[in-house]
Parts: C-alpha cells; structure tokens; sequence
C-alpha cells in the first residue's frame, strides 16, 4: 500500500483525456498580454514604455516588494499598449506585446553551475521571476529563503498532480526526468541540503519508474528518492504530501518550514533548471488543455500572455458551448467567464467542461451525511461551517478551526446535497479577517 | 447553442467545479431499494393486508408532505424519496393487521410533526419514522402490540407446546400470537394466569431451531422486522453502495450482543451464546440498526461519534430489554441517542491537521 494522509475524495480522474499526449509547443501568439502580477504579493513594476521594442526573455517588470516577482516579456515585439486588462487575479495592468522579429536565443548551451554559490543561484531565480507553478504561483526565491532559525533537511517535490484532467507534471516528469533531477540538485545546493523525496501519485506509474531509471543512471540515488503515494485528492497538497511522505504534521496554521521542510513542485524545478542551467527567464510553461468540449485536447508548451480564446482557436475550437470553463484543475481551480483572461505562470490547466462533467450550483440544505467530515483533510466539520456561515453565525467561526481548512473542496465534492461547503468556507474566512 | 448547455451562458462558481454522483435523492431512492427485500418477503408471509398497510403508509406520507409544503407555499420535495422512505419505515413498524386508518395517522405525525415542522429534511431533531411509531405505541398500545402472525405449526414453539400436554386453547393461542421477546417477557405471566409451569420455557426460546426461525423469519412481530436475512441484505447492499458506514450497525449490534452475554453468562445461564443470539436476531433490532439508527439527519457525523451513539443505543436498548416494562426496546433506544447526538458531535470532534489535542474547547 502506498503512503497517505487521513481524509481526502477519489474523484473521477479523467486523465485519459490527455494522459501521454507528447507536448506541443503552441504558436506565438499576435498579441501577447504579459499582465504585471503573475504571482502571489504584489504585482511588479512596468520597465517600459509603449512604442518600447522589446527581446524575448527581456525584463518589463519589475518586483516591487519581498513577496514579488519579475515578469519578462514571452515574445519579441513592441509594446503597443499598456492597459488595464482581465486576468485570473482581476483586472490589472497588462503590457501588450504585438510579435515581431525573430526569437534570438535557443535556450541549448548547457551553462555549469557547481561552482555558483547559493546566493547566486537564489539571486537568479529571483530575477528570471520563478514562482511556484503548480498553481499558487508564491515567489519560488522567498520560498527557497526560510530564516536562519529554521533548519530545514528535507527538500520534497510534488509531483503528485492529484487534481482531476490535469496531465502537465505527468509529462514533464516523463519527458525531463534528467532535467528534473539537476533542478531538485540545484534547490538542494540553495537550501544547503542533501535530501529530496519526489512524492508521485500511484496512478502515474510510468512517471515513478522513468524518473527511478534516471536517478539511478545520474547516481543520484543516494541524495533523491522517488516514492509513489496514494492516488487520492489532496495528495498534492503542501500538508498532507508532506504528511504521506515522511509522517510529519506542519502545526496548525503553521508552515512547512517550521518542521524543517520545502516543498516544490515538479514543473517549479524544471523551471529553475530552465533559469539555471540554460540562462532563460520564465516566461512560457507547460499546461494541460482537456474537457470534454474541447476538439484537441492535450498537453502543451504556452507562452505566457497568450489569451484563452487563442488556445481554444489552437486546439480545434470548442465542440459547442461549455459549461464552464476553469483555469487550473477542476477541485481547485478558478471558473472564468472572459475568454480574454491571459495564460500567466501560475496557469497549470485550462479545463472546457461540459454540462454533464460539471455541477450545476443548485443545493438544499445539509442532512448531516458526515461525508465532508469523512473527506476533509484537515479534520475540521466542514457542514458545521458552511451551516454557521450560511446563518452569518461568524462567532463560531474561529473556534471551529476555519483558518484551517486548505480550500482543497474535498467536502463540496463529497457533498450529496450539493452544498458549496467550501465556498462557505472561503466565506468565513473572509468575513472573520474583516 | 449546443444541447449540453443551452442557455449558452458560462457558469461560474467557487471551486471545486466536479462533484460526487451521490444525491440526496438518490440516497434516499437506494435505501428504499435496500428495503425493498425484506418489503416483499413480509408481504408473501403476511398477505394482501400487509401489503395495503405498507402501500397506505407511503401514500399518506407523501399525501401529509404535498399538503403540507402547499400549504406553506414551499417547494414540493416528494421526489426526493425522503417521504416514501419514512412512510415505508412506519408502515413496517407496525403489526401486520393494523388498522389502516392508525397506519395513516403514523405518516402523517411522522412527517408533519416530526419532519415538516422543524424545518423538513435535514433539519429533524428525531427520526420521523421512529418517533412515528412512538407515538402510535402510546396512543394506540393494543393495535400496536397484537395481531401478530401467529407462529405456523411448522414453528419450533407451537409443537412444543402441543407436546406439553393439556394446556388450555386460549392459553395456547396466547402463547402463540406473542413475538418471541414478549414470550420472554410475558411468558411466565400467562402461564401463571391458567396455573401451568412450563420450565423448559426459556429452552424453547433458546434454541438453536427458535435462531433459525428468527434469522429466516418464521416469527411473529411488526411487518418489517420479521426476516433478519432480508434486512441483513439490504443492510449490506447499503454499505457495499456506500450509502451508510458499518459504524452504527456494528456498534449498535455489537453492543446488544456482548451486553446480552455478560447478562446471561453472569446470572449462570446454560447458554448464554445462544440466549445472546436470541436477542440479537429479535425484534427489529437488525431493521433499527440498519436502517433507522443510520439516519443521517439524526446520528452524528464522524465516525467516532456513530460509535458512541452504536454504543449508546447497544446499552439503551440492553437496559430496556432486561429491566425494562416493554419487551424491546429498538425504537426508543435510537430515539433517546437522536436527542445527544448533537451532544456527542458537539463533544467529540475530530483532530485538526497538526494540532496536539481535539478541539473541545467551546
């Protein structure tokens, strides 16, 4: 029996959408729409102006603040506008490049960096704007920084990939374990650590015995540990991957760092080998297109910036009209209704659901089943939540542990009454932090 | 516009976007399903009046919660299945010869009363069907403890008696017409009342044939609790379906038996296993714990805490039974744990992730 965690859902996987589709790199996009926060904190700066000619790879903005990221420009071109456009963080300013000229740098000279210090390294996963893209996109440089206070031994890779459709980790893990691997060696050198655990999903054994066969062909075997883990949501989340993999329980509220872990995601340590080893800022990514409205769904390489509605012309067009679409996994992600939306870093998936893939919204009121109890992860009661917030009972709240919940939507999932639980949830949190 | 979404309009929501296929409607539906075994044998054994009283029961629960919800202008929720269940659940809670007209009334306390009142599903205190036949136990006691099949001649317990010599027709049928628990409650009083000892009393009721005939089904008592075989199917094919845990069914049953053992063992029975059996596979203790202690809206929502309550009901319905004024003591063994269970969830919560201790503290 693999690894796990107490709790959790087994929802339908609906990987064999796009499950071994090879990547493929998608065309550059005409206009390109580099918004300025592609990240957790605040957004960066805009460098440039319009009328400005810019490279591929080339800085336009800059971070402004500790939890921050550098956003570069994902096509050569000129910047034709500067608005203020839709995007999966609201509206916010967007720097449009038109593409033109030719792309200067391939990205093939291998650069050696053994003999980089840590600070160097850190400095430039900084400045080459890495954050964390499984998702949550959180600066990857803070991340890789914890104070001094905090001795970490264990770095651990998420390639858990538990969300429903999604297939890009799966694929990046089978087309660049070698890769990978020298990634999760250089965040080893930054931590100033020898020990890493790859923590993969059950259902991706191909994914395991590829990356098993390069750590053992790199003799990286005695520093990197593949370990597959339980198929079952939310294995990929932060706490509960860290819990399956080595027993450890992050304290309430509390972070990885504080019992001495740091936790990246797969696609996040291809993308600092990407900084590292080949020189090239983040500024395209790999995602998952899937759903069943889509004609060609699959797994592709994405400049950032390109909109929605160029991905669905990319893919064949959509079969009719979607009931929703989501960016990111179908537990987690974000329902959209612009098509206009940019592809920014934290872009994992883009999911076109048909009615009968996806839930409706009506619900009635709890029958107290207990499944969410039996579902949620963290062992609070999500009913007893979403039925204190639904009689606006904020008092309760607190004491009912809201701050835990980790929004996986294990309890809406399990829900037979069809209640939004972890809407709810998010509800309260939001009503309490007022 | 394309027939999967025809209003062509995107959706948006809070995530997750995907959710499980179970509906309340279809938990309601299968656990009707799960009944419906036990449903059919008690009509082959018991008949045609059977048959009305069960068909009466759902009717009329399905007539009180259209009534009603017109009335206070709500939305009609028949469909959902919880008013067929509950109507079901009375009827089978009943002696095979009620009256209609008493059977009718059930539904009507029980989803009206009981359900409708204090909100409608999801928001009742006591399980309706329960409460139901409490209600008709205390207004109508002598519709609701006679008129059972009589035990058949094949019956381990009506040879016995004819073996027995010279007892009296009416104390024959006395004996006869009484459910095995209240044989064993009521037993020795009537074989007082015509002077006649029958030692060996106990013997029958203990018996390895009275365990087959209680776990086939070939006793007297209320239409549903007759066959433990049939209860047990479906009991089963509820939790294989997902739609209840082992939990409570274990708890409860578990308790009743290792109770009865104690008991029996302690006060130096002969065969204690077998009186513990006895008691395990008789009145509708199979059919409570299966399917009326598992009551979501009544029983407490984490696996602990349906262990308590198991545990709770186990004792309730031990103490009953023994000591008790009424030979069984199922129904408000469940009703008094359906009051603490909002104690018991309220007191038992789980760990949260990454926390030292539960958290209790409110």
């Amino acid at each position: 029996m693999a690894v796990t965690f107490s709790g959790g859902v087994h929802p339908p996987e609906n990987k064999h959408i796009s499950e071994g589709l090879e990547f493929e790199n998608m065309s550059i996009p005409h206009l390109c729409y580099i918004a300025l926060q592609q990240h957790i904190g605040a957004p960066a700066k805009s460098l440039v102006a319009v009328g400005d000619i810019v490279k591929e790879g080339q800085l336009v903005g800059e971070a402004s603040g500790f939890i921050s990221a550098n956003v570069h420009a994902s096509v050569p071109g000129k910047v034709v506008e500067i608005i203020e456009h839709p995007s999966v963080y609201g509206k916010q300013t967007t720097i449009v490049v038109e593409a033109e000229g030719e792309f200067q740098s391939n990205y093939l000279e291998k650069k050696p960096w053994l003999n980089s210090s840590a600070s160097d390294i850190l400095a430039k996963i900084k400045d080459y704007g890495i954050v964390g893209l499984g998702g949550a996109a959180f600066p990857t440089s803070v991340k890789l920084s914890p104070p001094s206070e905090k001795k970490i031994d264990v770095l651990i890779i998420n390639g858990a990939e538990c969300e429903p459709y999604l297939t890009v980790d799966d694929m990046l893990m089978r087309t660049f374990p070698s890769e990978i691997l020298e990634g999760i060696n250089i965040t080893l050198k930054v931590l100033g650590i020898k020990k890493a655990i790859i923590g993969i999903e059950d259902n991706k054994s191909f994914a395991i015995k590829t990356l098993q066969k390069a750590l053992n062909s790199m003799n990286l075997a005695e520093n990197i540990e593949v370990k597959g883990v339980k198929t079952k949501y939310p294995q990929g989340a932060e706490k509960q991957l860290i819990d399956s993999l080595t027993g450890r329980k992050v304290p309430s509220r509390g972070l990885p760092m504080d019992i001495g872990v740091v936790v990246q995601n797969v696609g996040t340590v291809f993308s600092i080998y990407e900084a590292i080893v080949l020189d090239k800022p983040l500024y395209e990514r790999y995602l998952t297109v899937s759903g069943e409205m889509i004609n060609k769904p699959g797994n592709y390489k994405v400049k950032l910036g390109t909109k929605i509605s160029d991905i669905i012309e990319e893919c064949g067009g959509l079969k009719g009209d979607p009931a929703k679409v989501v960016i990111g996994g179908p537990m987690c992600g974000m329902s959209i209704h612009d098509m206009e939306i940019p592809v920014v870093k934290g872009t994992s998936g883009i999911l076109f659901l048909s009615a009968k893939e996806t839930n409706t919204g009506d619900y009635s009121p709890c029958i107290r089943c207990g499944r969410c109890v039996a579902a949620c992860p963290v062992g609070v009661i999500p009913c007893d939540i979403a039925n204190a917030v639904e009689a606006n009972r904020v008092d309760l709240l607190e004491d009912m542990h809201i701050f835990d919940c980790i929004m996986c939507g294990s309890c809406s999932f399990s829900c037979p009454a069809g209640r939004p639980v972890s809407h709810f949830a998010k509800l309260g949190q939001q009503m309490l932090k007022k | 516009m394309s027939e999967n979404n025809k209003s062509g309009l995107l959706r948006i929501s809070n995530a997750p976007h995907i959710k499980t296929k179970d509906t309340v409607t279809s938990i309601m539906w299968t656990v009707v399903i799960a009944l419906l075994p036990a449903t059919i044998y008690s009509i082959w054994l018991f008949g045609l009046k059977a048959f009305i009283v069960i068909a009466a029961g759902i009717l009329a629960a399905v007539f009180a919660e259209t009534i009603f919800q017109k009335i206070m202008k709500q939305d009609i929720t028949i469909k959902d299945g919880s008013a067929v269940l509950t109507g079901l659940l009375i009827a089978m809670n009943v002696p095979p010869t009620a009256p209609i007209w008493m059977v009718v009334l059930g539904s009507f306390f029980g989803v009206i009363i009981v359900k409708q009142l204090f909100g409608g599903l999801g928001f009742n205190v006591f399980n309706p069907a329960l409460a139901a036949r409490a209600f008709l136990m205390a207004s109508w006691p002598v519709y609701m403890t006679t008129g059972w099949y009589k035990f058949s001649d094949s019956n381990v317990l009506s040879s016995t008696l004819v073996n027995s010599t010279n007892i009296p027709q009416k104390a024959f049928d006395a004996l006869s017409s009484a459910t095995p628990l209240g044989l064993l409650k009521e037993g020795p009083k009537i074989l007082a009342d015509y002077n006649l000892s029958l030692d060996s009393l106990n013997d029958i009721l203990f018996s390895s044939t009275m365990l087959k005939s209680l776990f086939i089904g070939n006793v007297g008592g209320v239409i549903g609790e007759t066959s433990v075989l049939f209860i047990l199917l479906g009991g089963i094919f509820l939790i294989y379906k997902r739609i209840i845990t082992w939990h409570i069914p274990v708890a409860y049953i578990g308790t009743v038996a290792v109770m009865m053992l104690f008991y029996y063992t302690v006060n130096g029975h002969s065969t204690p296993l077998v009186a513990s059996l006895f008691h395990v596979l008789s009145a509708g203790l199979f059919l409570g714990a299966f399917f009326m202690a598992t009551d979501m809206v009544t029983s407490p929502v984490t696996a602990k805490g349906m262990i308590i309550f198991g545990i709770g009901a186990g004792l309730l319905t031990f103490v009953i039974r023994i000591w008790g004024g009424y030979p069984e003591g199922v129904s408000y063994s469940i009703l008094l744990m359906n009051a603490v269970t909002p104690l018991i969830d309220r007191y038992n919560k789980p760990k949260v992730f990454g926390t030292l201790k539960t958290s209790e503290q409110e």
